[in-house]
């Protein structure tokens, strides 16, 4: 905080390494080379079915373009002084880690998964009351399935408690 | 007209008036819930406008989005956090009011604004887009390219935070454009071995990931927040000196909101930055700005609904959304088979004009229903988080699902979900990933198109006069930002 109010950086020595800024243009052009290596392996049109251009050229340009701009950023953000982002807390995780809890309960039932996630939200969110809880986890998807199956005919992905449902 | 008696149709349409209802209603709920909006609202009811007919659908759409942008204004006023980012600046001048104990005349100065504003923005929208369209009757392919080119560099011009994160962010919303089967030969690109992925990336997992999702996320780190929520005794209509005092101030914010809306970037939370700035440059009190100025909730609140009907300007014109939300009216347009541009005001401008009327009916029912339903409104800031926030899970995950049927499309959007989340914590603006996704195949297939009409020649799109003059404004938006000194890189 000392750092961003007199504009200056904490260290010298790595400093760039460190600085969140860093970090995130980092993560975005090694994502963008390895999507750029993936381009080159894309099929080659013979130039009598090719229009215009080659179906990789496309993309190539778009993720040079990412890749020279956060380049650019990153140069840019070191005559910058720090800004160090909030740290982010237990609840943040916690939601991540039921957005997981959710891709794996859902291979089990869908209605589950949703059920799962949101109890698991709703608890350590702060909400301790059972019969609130019956409602966000239970009752209120009930709602939603039923409506959603109703208005638009949807049918949900086969699973143990959907099939009591359906069958 | 013939075509302006279309405009009326609404009126007497019992099933129009019906859908138009529910449409402010439900805007009006999400623009007051912080962290939702019409672009979200509007991309979650997309599916269930699959059971009415095209026009229902579009005006339904339209409606959340008009009244979704006065909603916010409401949390705005009342707990100091914009409903929607539109009313971003309506906090600085209406919070302090309300502290005054005045909350029922910024209310009321901030509905005759947004209404005055919205009204005046649909009038823009009947006369402008129609010439617009005759317009896109010269364009060809280069001229398209040329034009959503520009349309994404005035997304780092003026769009919200840094011009080159918002680049970037709008190049990586057309990258992913190109996940799937290319259009034009069918060669796989991304797909990572998923024949699912295929058929590209959705629009709709994206925008609810990106919007509602991230919201989650973020509203995860809030969760010992405290709203200081300032009671609502009653919504005033203005005072005579209060319409004396503001009425230049909403004209001219009208104006711009309308102008601003027009121009494919961000819409309503630019134009409201900007409405409000100039209505402090005008003011003969500049002083009493940030402290509960009238001028400054009207200038706000004016330019921001303004903007609604600017944006749908090019959306129906040229098929190019002016903001996100208008980036779900347009794919709603898809949905239902109706291809935005000039051939659609020749063709079907009882359907065109029936949008246009039935926004100014969603103008008109906001002011009814937010004057008399304001206190209600406000009570749904009540609703806590741990309850509200799952809710919005579910119906997100049966939302995108409902769309494809397809368990791929709600794992991307958890995946969006927390990608918007870095985005937003580290500044990149999620809007030019959903302009980009939207544009990305016009782009692409316009390129493509253009240098087989060119032969391959680059040069030749140098030769053509509307171009060229679309990639001059483009390098001129995109050198604008270097030119004002501050320090959004």
């Amino acid at each position: 905080m000392k750092n961003v109010q007199n504009g200056k950086r904490a260290k010298k020595n790595f400093s760039p390494f460190i600085n969140s800024s860093f970090f995130v243009n980092f993560i975005v052009i090694i994502l963008s080379i390895f999507l750029l290596c993936l381009s080159f392996n894309f099929q080659i049109v013979p130039p009598i079915l090719n229009r215009g251009i080659q179906p990789a050229t496309f993309p190539k340009i778009l993720l040079s373009l990412i890749i020279f701009l956060s380049f650019v950023l990153f140069f840019l953000s070191l005559k910058k002084p720090w800004k160090k982002n909030y740290k982010l807390k237990f609840p943040f995780y916690l939601t991540v880690i039921s957005f997981i809890l959710f891709g794996i309960f859902s291979k089990i039932d869908f209605f589950l998964g949703i059920s799962v996630l949101s109890f698991f939200v709703s608890y350590f969110w702060g909400e301790k009351r059972i019969s609130y809880l019956f409602l966000v986890a239970v009752l209120f998807p009930i709602i939603v399935f039923i409506f959603f199956e109703v208005i638009l005919g949807l049918r949900f992905p086969q699973g143990i408690i959907t099939n009591l449902y359906y069958n | 007209m013939e075509n302006l008696s279309f405009l009326l149709e609404p009126l007497f349409n019992s099933k129009l008036l019906i859908v138009l209802t529910f449409g402010t209603i439900f805007g009006l709920i999400l623009g007051v819930l912080p962290g939702l909006g019409p672009t979200t609202g509007g991309a979650l009811i997309l599916p269930f406008t699959l059971t009415l007919d095209p026009l229902s659908a579009v005006v339904l759409l339209t409606a959340i989005y008009c009244a979704g942008t006065y909603g916010g204004a409401i949390t705005a006023i009342l707990i100091n956090t914009p409903g929607t980012p539109a009313a971003a600046a309506t906090c600085l001048d209406g919070y302090p009011l309300a502290q005054k104990g005045q909350a029922g005349r910024a209310l009321g100065m901030a509905t005759v604004s947004s209404v005055v504003g919205g009204i005046i923005s649909v009038i823009v929208l009947i006369f402008f887009a129609p010439f617009l369209a005759q317009l896109a009757y010269k364009f060809g392919q280069p001229e398209y390219f040329a034009l959503a080119i520009f349309g994404l560099t005035m997304l780092a011009s003026i769009g919200e935070g840094s011009p080159i994160k918002n680049i970037i962010a709008g190049a990586f919303g057309i990258l992913l454009s190109t996940f799937g089967k290319d259009f034009m030969t069918s060669i796989d690109r991304f797909t990572f071995g998923i024949n699912e992925l295929s058929e590209g990336i959705g629009f709709i997992p994206v925008v609810v990931g990106l919007f509602a999702m991230s919201e989650m996320l973020i509203q995860s780190t809030l969760l010992n927040q405290v709203f200081n929520r300032i009671k609502l005794i009653a919504i005033q209509l203005p005072s005579t000196k209060d319409y004396k005092q503001t009425w230049k101030t909403i004209l001219r914010s009208s104006g711009i909101g309308s102008f601003i809306g027009v121009l494919p970037a961000e819409g309503g939370t630019v134009a409201s930055l900007i409405g409000y700035a100039e209505a402090k440059r005008w003011s003969k009190e500049p002083d009493k700005f940030g402290k509960g100025s009238i001028e400054g909730i009207a200038g706000a609140e004016a330019a921001n609904n303004a903007a609604t009907g600017g944006a749908m300007v090019p959306t129906l014109a040229l098929g190019i959304p002016g903001s996100a939300t208008t980036a779900v009216i347009l794919t709603g347009l898809i949905i239902h088979g109706v291809r935005p541009g000039p051939d659609l005001f020749r063709d079907q401008p009882e359907f065109l004009y029936g949008i246009f009327g039935s926004m100014l009916i969603a103008n008109i029912m906001f002011f009814v229903i937010g004057f008399f339903g304001a206190k209600i409104f406000a009570r749904i800031t009540l609703v806590p988080n741990r309850l509200l926030w799952p809710m919005i899970f579910t119906i997100s995950v049966c939302g995108t699902y409902s769309l494809n049927q397809s368990m791929l499309d709600v794992f991307i959007m958890l995946i969006f979900g927390v990608i918007g989340f870095f985005m937003r914590r580290y500044n990149y603006s999620v809007v030019p990933v959903i302009i980009g996704l939207i544009l990305g195949e016009l782009i692409e297939g316009t390129l493509r198109q253009s240098l087989v009409i060119f032969d391959g020649n680059w040069l030749l799109f140098f030769e053509r006069p509307i171009v060229l003059i679309f990639f001059i404004l483009s390098v001129i938006s995109l050198f604008l930002p270097l030119l004002k000194k501050n320090d959004r890189i």
